[in-house]
């Protein structure tokens, strides 16, 4: 349920859900997102620019010569976005990744502190349908959850300076899948040759807040001779 | 017949800029766009454009632009020393905040800004820029935007739209606000900060370090005592919030910000000293003032009153 809302100076204001980090609260924000979007689109409302959704917390920025915080809190106080149905635009994806031990750096280490196989684990991250948080820090990177008990670990003590774009990385309940070569902290256990990005395209993020994804193990061979669309 | 500038010098940090490309940050696409938006719109309706038309925005050192094609009527707006070079080696100071005309073989070079970090190139008719996703804000972190979503660089050709070289020169006296004092309201994660540092944060200088740029500006002073959590959950974030990461020293996000982020915000500049934060140099120092909502929207007024009357 959205517990509060708040401005953010004089330009922003916070919808605040609670702090749980759950599917279930992250829903909630996601049906407010799509219904901020869908008055934006339809016109129903002028001067908002943007609309970010997080774990337990939707953000919406807007034009301050266009409209006032006070509107879009009156806004949403009188609309009953909670009818906005999840799955109507929501999708499935199937991303590939790859396990071998040139792009799984953390899986050895994972192995020794989970006391799981190497099996286990891959297995563990195939069986788990993600849930996508929120998209974002760079384009296109996407939050997943949740991941089962039994793998979670905590960020690495010391970032490193580089990983591949493409890299698939855990951290305590999350998944993310880096889209640009970056600096990171995370446990990488795989590699994925699917562009979740590209600017050029009409659907510039593959995955949306609130899409679902499973992972479909590929060989080495399959991930060097993969073509994106 | 194209007509282009040819880049016979970047400048350190020269990009092409509009009001922003809005609608994708849950997407991980931040708006980006102009960092000084008061200076962006006069360079434009210097030159007669419509006040979002594309520009070139460069920050300290700016670029050496040589003219090839017909001649053009364009602009430097903030507070710029700059040289226009006549195809017969003729070297007179430019005026920034004025429109002039440059003809085939002119060469501009914007050398430095003065006292003041960012300002902008206007040309009327505007740039051919390739809009993406609605803008032609460039974001060189994610490659977006016209020229690959890339800096400037040497060698490279600008192409502008025909130009009226008969457009109407125009004018403005223009003069940044020298105050130091940037007005804030309190931040989403104000009551995370220990008492002391609350009025720390109000009371002492902040100076600007070198570790400043589009996405961000770093500032050193009195620590700010975090006494809840150093980190939160991810949230989305806004332009001109100030983060206060575990080191106690506080980062303003500005228009390249990161779109989630960890770190409890303390304040948030409000919009109508958004632009007078971003000129401030290295080194400087600058105090921040607490102020609510009210003051904020009429602030707001006050400096599109302003922008309507260059």
């Amino acid at each position: 349920m959205l517990k509060k809302i708040s401005n953010i100076g004089d330009c922003g204001i916070t919808c605040d859900f609670g702090d749980e980090v759950n599917e279930k609260t992250n829903k909630e924000v996601i049906k407010l997102f799509n219904f901020i979007q869908r008055s934006v689109n339809s016109k129903k409302i002028k001067g908002i620019l943007n609309y970010t959704p997080s774990y337990n917390k939707l953000i919406i920025n807007f034009e301050l010569g266009k409209i006032k915080s006070k509107e879009i809190i009156e806004f949403i106080k009188s609309s009953d976005y909670s009818k906005t149905n999840l799955s109507e635009k929501n999708k499935v994806v199937q991303v590939p990744i790859c396990y071998d031990e040139e792009f799984a750096l953390d899986i050895q280490r994972l192995e020794e502190k989970t006391k799981l196989s190497f099996k286990e684990i891959v297995d563990e991250h195939l069986n788990t349908d993600f849930f996508v948080y929120m998209i974002g820090f760079v384009p296109g990177q996407p939050f997943l959850g949740d991941l089962n008990k039994n793998l979670y670990h905590d960020r690495l003590d010391t970032p490193r300076v580089k990983i591949n774009k493409g890299s698939v990385g855990i951290v305590e309940k999350f998944c993310t899948i880096y889209t640009f070569e970056s600096p990171g902290g995370w446990n990488i256990i795989g590699k994925t040759p699917f562009d979740l990005f590209n600017i050029n395209k009409k659907n510039t993020s593959l995955l949306s807040p609130g899409d679902t994804v499973k992972f479909k193990s590929i060989t080495k061979k399959d991930l060097l001779l993969f073509k994106n669309e | 017949m194209s007509n282009y500038f040819r880049v016979l010098r970047p400048g350190i940090n020269s990009t092409f800029q509009d009001l922003g490309r809005f609608g994708l940050q849950h997407l991980g696409i931040v708006a980006s766009g102009c960092m000084d938006q008061l200076l962006f719109c006069i360079s434009n309706k210097l030159v007669g454009n419509k006040v979002s038309e594309g520009a070139l925005e460069f920050a300290y050192q700016g670029p050496l632009l040589e003219l090839a094609g017909e001649s053009a009527l364009v602009a430097v707006s903030g507070k710029v020393n700059f040289n226009i070079i006549k195809k017969n080696g003729d070297t007179k100071q430019g005026v920034p905040n004025e429109s002039f005309v440059i003809s085939n073989g002119d060469k501009i070079d914007v050398l430095s800004t003065i006292n003041s970090v960012y300002g902008y190139f206007s040309i009327m008719g505007g740039f051919k820029l390739k809009e993406i996703k609605g803008s032609v804000s460039t974001l060189v972190r994610a490659k977006i935007g016209p020229n690959n979503g890339d800096k400037l660089k040497t060698d490279e050709k600008i192409f502008f739209n025909k130009s009226n070289s008969a457009g109407k020169t125009n004018k403005i006296q223009f003069d940044f606000d020298k105050d130091n004092t940037i007005r804030v309201m309190k931040g989403l994660q104000f009551d995370y900060f220990s008492k002391k540092s609350q009025e720390d944060f109000f009371l002492k200088e902040y100076k600007v370090t070198k570790l400043t740029d589009r996405m961000g500006m770093r500032l050193e002073g009195e620590k700010l005592e975090n006494t809840v959590s150093k980190n939160i959950r991810s949230e989305g974030i806004t332009k001109g919030s100030i983060q206060i990461p575990g080191d106690g020293q506080p980062i303003v996000l500005l228009s390249d910000h990161p779109t989630i982020g960890g770190y409890p915000k303390i304040a948030n500049v409000i919009t109508a000293d958004y632009d007078k934060l971003v000129q401030k140099t290295q080194g400087s120092k600058i105090k921040f003032k607490l102020v609510d909502l009210v003051v904020a929207e009429n602030a707001f007024e006050d400096y599109i009153t302003r922008l309507n009357n260059f």
